[in-house]
C-alpha cells in the first residue's frame, strides 16, 4: 500500500514536451512509473522516444484519459499558461494533478484550486511549487530523486523538496511508504491535514513525518487534527526559526506576518498535540528511529 | 511587494476608487509648489511602509504653502519605528470628515480563497478591532472565480452594517476595488480610513496595497514601484543576479540548495552558535536545483562582498543535481573568483550529502583549497561554521 500513487497508477505528463518535461519523464520512466502519454495540443498524434520507451503524445487530458485510461497527471508547465493546463486537468476529472510548476500567481492558483472543489472535488491537486509525490519501489511522480531510500513504513508529508530528500535520506535504511511534497506556496491543493488522514489509513505506513515551515497556520490546523485523528506516531520538524518578520524565504508562502506563521508557535501547536519536534533534520530523523525501534 | 501610501492611492485612481488629489516629494521646496496647486492648504504625510505615522507626528496639517515647506522639513528625515522617511504625500486637504469605515480584500490562506473585511469602525488599527470587538468587523469569503459582484457588494456592505446614506457609493466602491484587487494580482488592498466626508462624498483617505511578485510576469508596470533606494545593495545585487538571498544580522554567511533546506541551515547554525559566542547565520541564500558552478561564483561573490560575513557554510544535498558537480562547481567559483583579482580570505565550509557524495567530497578533498573545509553533516559542519565565525 502507499498513499495517492502505486505501481497501478497511470501518469501523464502535461508540458511532457519541454525541456525540464523531458527531463523528467525520463527519470521517471527510470523510477518505474507507468507514464502513458504526453500532452501538448500542438504535437499531438506524435510520440516521444526516451531509451526505447515509446510515449505517446495526445492533444488533451481528456484524450489522454480516454485512450490510456490515465489517473494521475503530472504539470511541467510554465506560470503564465499553468491555471489553464490545471483547469483542462480538473474539467477532465482525472483523479489526481500533480503541479510542480513554481512561481504561479496566487490568483490563479487560488482560482484553480476554487475550480476543482466547484466541480465536486473529483480532482486532487498536490502543489503548486512542489517537487510532487513517490511511493518508493512502485511509483514517482514529479522530481523526487528515485535512488534515495527504498518501500518502508515511514510516511513523509513536507512542504519543502529538499528537506524532503534531506529526511528520506536520512532515514533510508528503514524507508517509505510514500513521501509527498506539498509544496510552499500561500495556496496548496493538498496540505499536511489530507494526508496525514491517508497515512493514517494506510496499513503500510507505521510512523509519520511531518515537515512544516514559517507562514500560515497549516501546522496548527496539522496539530489539531493529530490530536483529534491521528494513532500513529508523528513526529515533527520546523523550518524558519530565524527567518525575520515580513521576509520571503525562497517560498512564496514561507513568510512570518506580524506575530502570525511563526515556527515557534508552530513547533509549540505541535509539540501540545504530543508530536515529537526534532530541533534539526537530523534529531528529528533520530526521534522517528527511536519510535521505530520501540 | 508591499506600497506606499502614494502607490497605493495611485493605483486606487487608475481603477477608479474615489480618492482626493496628492503627489509625493522628497524635498521640502517642493512641498510649496505642490501646496500651491491644491488651492494653498494641504496635508504632509511621511511615506513609510509602518503603521502608527499618525502618532509619530508623520501626518502634518499646512494652512499655508510656507507652512507646508515647514512641515515638510520636519517630517523628511524623521525616523517612524526604525523607518526614515525619504518621500512625503503633499494630499489635498480633506473635507471635515463625518464617519470611518474599512474595507480591505486578502487572500485566505487557512481557507484557500479570498476573503472581504469590512467595518464601519475604521480609522483605527483593524487589528484591534478584530480583537476587541470582533462583531463590528465583517469577513466575507469571495469566491476567487466569482468575484465581487454588485450582489456580493451589497452582501457585504449589510454583514458590516453601512448606514443607509452610504450603502451605494460603499457598494460601487467595493466593486472598483475587487477590480483593482484582480488587475494588480494584489495578495492585499486595504482601505482605512474610508470616508464619509461632510458633502457626503465617500472617499479613500488612506491605503494599503500587497503585490504578488509572482505575477511580475504579467503586470511589467510593477518592477517600477519597487523602492529601489531602501534595497539592501546586498539584496539588489543579488536580485540583479536572479538570486533568491535576503539579508540577516549575523555572521555566517549561507549558501544552500532549496528554500527549506536553507532555512532549516540558518536555524541549525543559529543554534550551533549558541556555544560560539552567539554567532548567527548572516543571510538567507537559496541557489535552487541545478545550479552551476557559475551560479555558486554568483552567490559565493554575493556572500563573500558582504563585510559582516566571517566564514561560510554551504551546505548542498544533491538530489537530481549531483554532488560531484556541486564540487566541482565549488573548485571552479573559488577560480573565478581568483581570476576576476578578488581576495578570497574566508573560511568556507562545505557539507555534501546525497546523490553522488562520495565522488563530491573526493573532488573537494583533491582540490585541497586551504580554505575549504569539509565537514560531512549537517550539524557538525554548522558547528565548525559557527566556531571559525566566533574566531575571527
Amino acid at each position: 500500500m502507499a498513499i495517492f500513487l502505486t505501481k497501478e497508477s497511470k501518469v501523464i505528463v502535461q508540458g511532457m514536451t519541454g525541456a525540464t518535461g523531458m527531463k523528467h519523464t525520463k527519470l521517471m520512466l527510470g523510477d518505474g512509473t507507468n507514464i502513458v502519454g504526453g500532452v501538448n495540443p500542438r504535437k499531438a498524434g506524435t510520440s516521444v522516444d526516451f531509451d526505447g520507451t515509446s510515449v505517446p503524445v495526445f492533444g488533451t487530458v481528456a484524450e489522454a484519459m480516454k485512450e490510456t485510461g490515465a489517473d494521475v497527471s503530472v504539470l511541467f508547465v510554465p506560470p503564465a499558461f499553468a491555471k489553464a493546463a490545471v483547469v483542462e486537468a480538473i474539467d477532465a476529472e482525472i483523479p489526481l494533478a500533480v503541479v510542480i510548476t513554481e512561481g504561479i500567481a496566487v490568483h490563479d492558483s487560488a482560482a484553480f484550486y476554487a475550480y476543482a472543489v466547484e466541480k465536486g472535488g473529483k480532482t486532487r491537486i498536490i502543489g503548486p511549487n512542489c517537487p510532487g509525490l513517490i511511493t518508493p519501489g512502485q511509483s514517482n511522480a514529479g522530481i523526487i530523486p528515485g535512488d534515495i531510500t527504498k518501500p518502508g513504513k515511514i510516511g513523509l508529508v513536507s512542504k519543502s523538496g529538499t528537506l524532503t530528500y534531506q529526511m528520506m535520506y536520512e532515514l533510508r535504511d528503514i524507508g517509505f511508504s510514500s513521501a509527498v511534497g506539498i509544496g510552499g506556496d500561500p495556496v496548496i491543493g493538498t496540505t499536511h491535514i489530507d494526508c496525514l488522514a491517508a497515512f493514517e489509513a494506510d496499513p503500510e505506513t507505521e510512523l509519520i513525518v511531518m515537515i512544516g515551515e514559517i507562514g500560515g497556520d497549516a501546522e496548527e490546523r496539522a496539530a489539531d487534527f493529530i490530536k483529534a485523528n491521528v494513532t500513529k506516531p508523528v513526529v515533527g520538524y520546523v523550518a524558519g526559526f530565524t527567518a525575520p518578520e515580513g521576509k520571503t524565504m525562497g517560498h512564496a508562502g514561507a513568510i512570518v506576518s506580524g506575530s502570525s506563521g511563526t515556527a515557534q508557535a508552530k513547533k509549540e501547536a505541535l509539540e501540545a498535540a504530543g508530536v515529537k519536534v526534532g530541533k534539526t533534520p537530523t534529531e528529528t530523523a533520530k526521534l522517528a528511529r527511536a519510535i521505530l525501534a520501540g | 511587494m508591499d506600497l506606499f501610501e502614494y502607490q497605493a492611492r495611485d493605483l486606487f485612481a487608475k481603477h477608479g476608487v474615489p480618492v482626493l488629489a496628492g503627489e509625493v516629494i522628497d524635498t521640502p521646496e517642493a512641498a510649496r509648489e505642490a501646496t500651491e496647486r491644491l488651492g494653498g492648504r494641504s496635508v504632509v504625510k511621511a511615506q513609510v511602509k509602518v503603521g502608527g505615522r499618525g502618532k509619530a507626528g508623520g501626518v502634518k496639517l499646512a494652512a499655508t504653502p510656507d507652512e507646508a515647506v515647514a512641515r515638510a522639513t520636519d517630517i523628511l528625515g524623521m525616523d517612524i519605528k526604525g523607518h526614515t522617511v525619504h518621500k512625503v504625500m503633499i494630499a489635498e486637504t480633506a473635507p471635515e470628515i463625518a464617519e470611518e469605515y474599512y474595507v480591505s480584500y486578502l487572500l485566505d490562506r487557512t481557507n484557500r480563497t479570498f476573503l472581504a473585511m469590512a467595518s464601519v469602525e475604521g480609522g483605527m488599527d483593524i487589528e484591534e478591532v478584530a480583537a476587541t470587538k470582533p462583531e463590528a468587523l465583517a469577513k466575507i469569503p469571495v469566491d476567487a472565480n466569482e468575484g465581487v459582484t454588485e450582489a456580493k457588494a451589497r452582501e457585504i456592505v449589510e454583514a458590516a452594517k453601512f448606514p443607509d446614506a452610504v450603502k451605494d457609493q460603499v457598494a460601487e466602491i467595493l466593486v472598483t476595488l475587487w477590480k483593482t484587487f484582480v488587475a494588480e494580482d494584489a495578495l492585499l488592498v486595504e482601505v482605512n480610513p474610508l470616508a464619509k466626508v461632510a458633502d457626503g462624498r465617500v472617499i479613500a483617505l488612506d491605503g494599503k496595497v500587497s503585490l504578488d511578485a509572482n505575477a511580475d510576469f504579467r503586470q511589467p508596470e510593477h518592477e517600477a514601484l519597487e523602492d529601489k533606494a531602501a534595497a539592501n545593495p546586498l539584496e539588489a545585487a543579488a536580485k540583479a543576479k536572479n538570486l533568491n538571498y535576503v539579508k540577516l544580522d549575523g555572521e555566517v554567511g549561507i549558501i544552500g540548495n532549496g528554500a527549506g533546506l536553507v532555512m532549516s541551515t540558518l536555524d541549525v547554525v543559529a543554534y550551533a552558535g549558541e556555544a560560539h559566542g552567539g554567532v548567527k547565520p548572516a543571510n538567507f541564500l537559496d541557489i535552487g536545483g541545478g545550479a552551476s558552478a557559475q551560479v555558486m561564483a554568483n552567490g559565493l561573490e554575493i556572500i563573500l562582498g558582504d563585510p559582516d560575513v566571517k566564514s561560510v557554510f554551504v551546505n548542498v544535498f544533491g538530489g537530481i543535481t549531483a554532488c560531484d558537480e556541486v564540487a566541482n562547481g565549488i573548485v571552479q567559483a573559488l577560480q573565478l573568483l581568483a581570476d576576476k583579482g578578488e581576495d578570497v580570505t574566508k573560511p568556507l565550509v562545505v557539507r555534501l550529502d546525497g546523490n553522488n557524495a562520495e565522488l563530491g567530497r573526493k573532488i573537494l578533498s583533491d582540490a585541497n583549497h586551504p580554505l575549504v573545509q569539509r565537514v560531512d553533516t549537517m550539524d557538525g559542519a554548522a558547528d565548525k561554521a559557527a566556531e571559525l565565525a566566533a574566531a575571527k
